[in-house]
């Protein structure tokens, strides 16, 4: 049964049950045949084409609009997945806008630019919905490769080195692979499971081991991979979370945004996720918003995300800003948060109005709150890691880290740059320079 | 706003836009409608012998080709002529003339070829009162397998026989519309014209597959797994058709023998420009099919609109008038240099210039690191193709180089002084200039 919308307090069942469905449904629905005819026809073929250019795995799109406007989506799809193994998930959750499409030559022409999310979607949909894998296993080569960790970067990386006939075992802390995609993300990008299916799709290929509930630091160390293996491949992502360092900061009601998506995405009845009457998100980047969109779209009345710099300054996408407030979230810029008042439990957090400095100009302002959700920023958990810079591993080249034997790729190295498809172009291009390395 | 009063061999319509004989003029409900429309006539679907009318497929009757965003641009089709009892055509020709006065009804005719079936025809439709007939030389399919059809208009000496029995048993105008399937259009307008047609319609459609599916094996429109030939029209046959219009207008045996034009007008500017190549009026088809008969309004509003900024009081103003600017390729002046120059606001930095002039013709289009495009006038032969390879239109254009100035490409001065190539000193047949 439904509790009111309006009953404080963090509380599951806040709307009816038809409605979790409504809001939970896939953001952008693949595009059936017609609107990828019509949309596929938009694309000039451009020469040396910009979209291609602005994609992080370089995919030659020109070319698989073209299989598609041609009725050949699977060899679309290959063209894809030969590029980007994981390109069925850039597709749902790639932030376009500022990506390929951005460089599209139609948006400069029309603003208007052809959809090339969406078409890769339509092609990776139809390839992997028949259930087959287009690519083949090298000759087993003997080589042993350790990934730490099976989000993006680990994945794209380990399905690249089984291709070449390498033997690779994935180390994953969590429970089950898939990192942020399965555990971060917001839910309406990727529905129906779609994380677990890319895996179980992608594993196919063959030479691949995963060993989930393995964290690298704890029982098993760097240094004993680098033993056991012939390379290791670190993509472990950024398991640690920023504190506002604010008194109360523990205080009952206030947690880590990406704790929050993950229990919603591993949640099989969103109806059960409790949420605040008045949720205040803390940050301005893409796991601010997808937590502030997903408490509204959960029941919260009121959702505030607020951003201690300028709009133009946040990580977040217009795009995705767009969404936000298109669901009812309200966005305020240039306020830190200076106090957090409560009773047992978080009741209200107050905020300075500063400027991009974070130069505060003495103007205060607090807002009600029974949850609050911290979106500041990840950082490295700590582990036995070759040289970091800033919290995050220094990298060169093709993901070598400072030790040799050992590359790096993703969230957790200096080169990420917080996107799925970045991880994998991490991922794919240090399995090729291990490879590289460990043939010759 | 102009007057297009059109009167075309004494056939005086409100407007030079006449449907041409095909489905859309098959019935008095869809002429009624076309006139509703705006029509100015209406060439009524081929009429066959008297006695049990043809029959045709009950499968697929046209085929067609798609650009992008699948706008249709040709359609080919296996219909024959009308399937309808021919007392029945003529009773409502009759009544659609009775009540549209000012408009046009045009009867098409097809009958084997022998004087006796042509005299009867033409008895029976001079009773409904219509304007005109067309004899159908041009179906390229099926009535053609009989003996008719293009089976005529492919053979001039048949052309003008029928031409001469026709006129000699109708005081009606008699329009001979012609077959493109041919070698040289002019033999046929000219036996036409000996036969003492009072004009031409040109073209009627064009022998054409349209597209073989890849499973069965079948060429398209299949009927049963088996196709035929059939006749090709829209705007794709357009250049085709002005080349064929314009050939006869510039032809000095045909001088004043009227046309009527055909092929690929769907808008205003494609009928002006068959009007300016020669023809008194035109007639359409695909694009009414395609789009449904109010297309004529834009026709009208922009016809009157071209002309009323062209200050031409009527449509004889327009026509013919691009025809002494058609010339042979020898007498093209040679002197004339131009190069392609790139409008950078309108660039959209596709590239497509630069890979159809790297890949396919003269390397003249250079590319920056940053995306600029620009013309090497030392290799650019001006030939246009990264203008039409353009997907912005305006973008790239040729550029004339004044006299005075340096041809980069061949290292001389441009010179105003025209000079063709049955001047020019690489031509072994070269005539020295006076």
């Amino acid at each position: 049964m439904a509790i009111s919308a309006l009953a404080s307090g963090i509380v599951p069942n806040r709307l009816a049950r038809r409605q979790y469905a409504d809001n939970f449904s896939d953001l952008h629905p693949r595009l059936n045949d017609h609107e990828a005819m019509v949309a596929a026809d938009q694309c000039y073929f451009c020469h040396d084409a910009p979209c291609v250019d602005a994609c992080p795995t370089e995919i030659d799109i020109p070319l698989f609009i073209r299989q598609i406007a041609t009725r050949t989506p699977e060899a679309a799809a290959k063209t894809i997945f030969s590029q980007n193994i994981l390109g069925g998930m850039c597709a749902r959750v790639c932030p376009t806008e500022t990506l390929c499409e951005q460089a599209c030559v139609r948006e400069v022409a029309e603003s208007k630019p052809v959809k090339i999310g969406q078409l890769q979607r339509y092609a990776t949909d139809a390839l992997m919905d028949s259930d087959i894998h287009p690519f083949n296993r090298a000759a087993s080569t003997g080589k042993k490769i350790a990934v730490a960790g099976a989000g993006p970067a680990g994945l794209a990386c380990a399905h690249r080195l089984a291709m070449k006939g390498h033997d690779v075992a994935i180390f994953e802390a969590r429970g089950k692979p898939g990192g942020l995609n399965e555990f971060g993300i917001a839910a309406y990008k990727t529905v129906d499971g779609f994380a677990k299916r890319e895996i179980d799709w992608l594993l196919q290929i063959g030479g691949i081991t995963l060993k989930p509930g393995v964290r690298i630091g704890g029982n098993l160390t760097i240094r004993q991979l680098k033993a056991d293996f012939d390379a290791v491949f670190l993509g472990i992502g950024l398991g640690g979370t920023g504190r506002l360092g604010l008194e109360n900061e523990d205080m009952a009601g206030i947690r880590d945004a990406v704790d929050f998506i993950a229990e919603l995405r591993q949640a099989g009845d969103f109806s059960t996720i409790p949420v605040g009457r008045d949720v205040v998100v803390v940050g301005g980047g893409m796991t601010a918003i997808d937590a502030a969109v997903q408490s509204r779209l959960l029941g919260a009345l009121n959702v505030t995300l607020a951003y201690r710099r300028s709009l133009d300054m946040m990580k977040a996408s217009r795009h995705e800003r767009d969404l936000a407030t298109s669901k009812g979230v309200r966005i305020i810029t240039g306020a830190v948060p200076v106090a957090i008042r409560g009773n047992g439990s978080v009741e209200e957090i107050e905020f300075e109005y500063s400027d991009d400095n974070l130069e505060p100009t003495g103007h205060k302002f607090a807002i009600p709150a029974d949850q609050v959700l911290k979106a500041i920023g990840q950082k490295l958990a700590d582990a036995d890691l070759p040289e970091t810079e800033n919290g995050k591993i220094k990298t060169t080249g093709a993901g070598r880290t400072s030790t040799e034997g050992i590359w790096a790729g993703g969230d957790c190295t200096l080169a990420g740059d917080d996107l799925t498809v970045t991880a994998v172009a991490e991922g794919r291009d240090a399995a090729e320079d291990i490879d590289r390395c460990l043939m010759s | 706003m102009a007057d297009l009063t059109s009167n075309f061999i004494g056939i005086e319509t409100p407007n030079p836009f006449w449907l041409a004989s095909a489905p859309p003029t098959d019935k008095e409900y869809n002429v009624r409608r076309a006139f509703e429309a705006g029509w100015g006539g209406a060439v009524w679907k081929t009429l066959g012998e008297d006695g049990p009318p043809v029959v045709n497929v009950n499968g697929p009757r046209y085929g067609a080709i798609w650009g992008a965003d699948r706008r249709l641009l040709g359609l080919n089709n296996i219909e024959l002529i009308t399937d309808r009892p021919l007392g029945i055509n003529l009773k409502e020709m009759t009544r659609v003339k009775k009540d549209y006065p000012d408009r046009a009804i045009i009867a098409s005719l097809m009958v084997p070829v022998n004087e006796d079936c042509w005299k009867e025809i033409l008895l029976r439709v001079a009773e409904t009162g219509c304007d005109g007939v067309e004899l159908n030389f041009g179906c390229p399919h099926g009535m053609s397998e009989r003996g008719m059809g293009s089976a005529v208009g492919q053979v001039p000496e048949y052309v003008g026989q029928v031409t001469e029995w026709c006129k000699k048993h109708t005081c009606l105008p008699v329009i001979v519309k012609l077959t493109p399937n041919i070698t040289d259009i002019r033999k046929p307008a000219q036996a036409a014209r000996d036969g003492g047609a009072d004009a031409v319609s040109l073209i009627n459609t064009i022998n054409s597959i349209t597209s073989v599916n890849l499973d069965s094996f079948a060429p398209e429109p299949a009927i049963d797994g088996k196709g035929a030939h059939g006749g090709y029209c829209g705007p794709a046959v357009k250049p085709i058709a002005l080349n064929m219009v314009a050939e006869l207008a510039r032809t000095k045996s045909l001088q004043g023998l009227p046309i009527s034009g055909i092929g690929g007008i769907g808008t205003w500017r494609d009928a002006a420009e068959f009007l300016a190549l020669g023809a008194g009026n035109v007639q359409v088809c695909t694009a009414a099919m395609t789009y449904g008969f109010r297309i004529v309004k834009e026709m009208i509003s922009g016809l009157s609109q071209y002309m009323d900024e062209k200050g031409f009081s009527s449509i004889d103003e327009l026509v013919g008038r691009a025809v002494p600017n058609l010339s042979d390729w020898q007498n093209l002046n040679l002197n004339y240099v131009a190069k392609a120059r790139i409008n950078q606001e309108l660039c959209i930095k596709c590239g497509r210039c630069y890979a159809a002039c790297e890949d396919t013709s003269h390397q003249a289009i250079t590319m920056s690191k940053n995306r600029i495009f620009g013309v090497d006038d030392g290799e650019c032969v001006a030939c246009n193709l990264c203008v039409n390879v353009c997907p912005v239109e305006g973008c790239i254009t040729m550029e004339q180089l004044p006299p005075g100035s340096l041809d980069e490409r061949t290292g001389k001065t441009v010179v105003a002084q025209y000079a063709n190539w049955t001047q020019h000193p690489n031509n072994p047949g070269a005539c020295a200039a006076e």
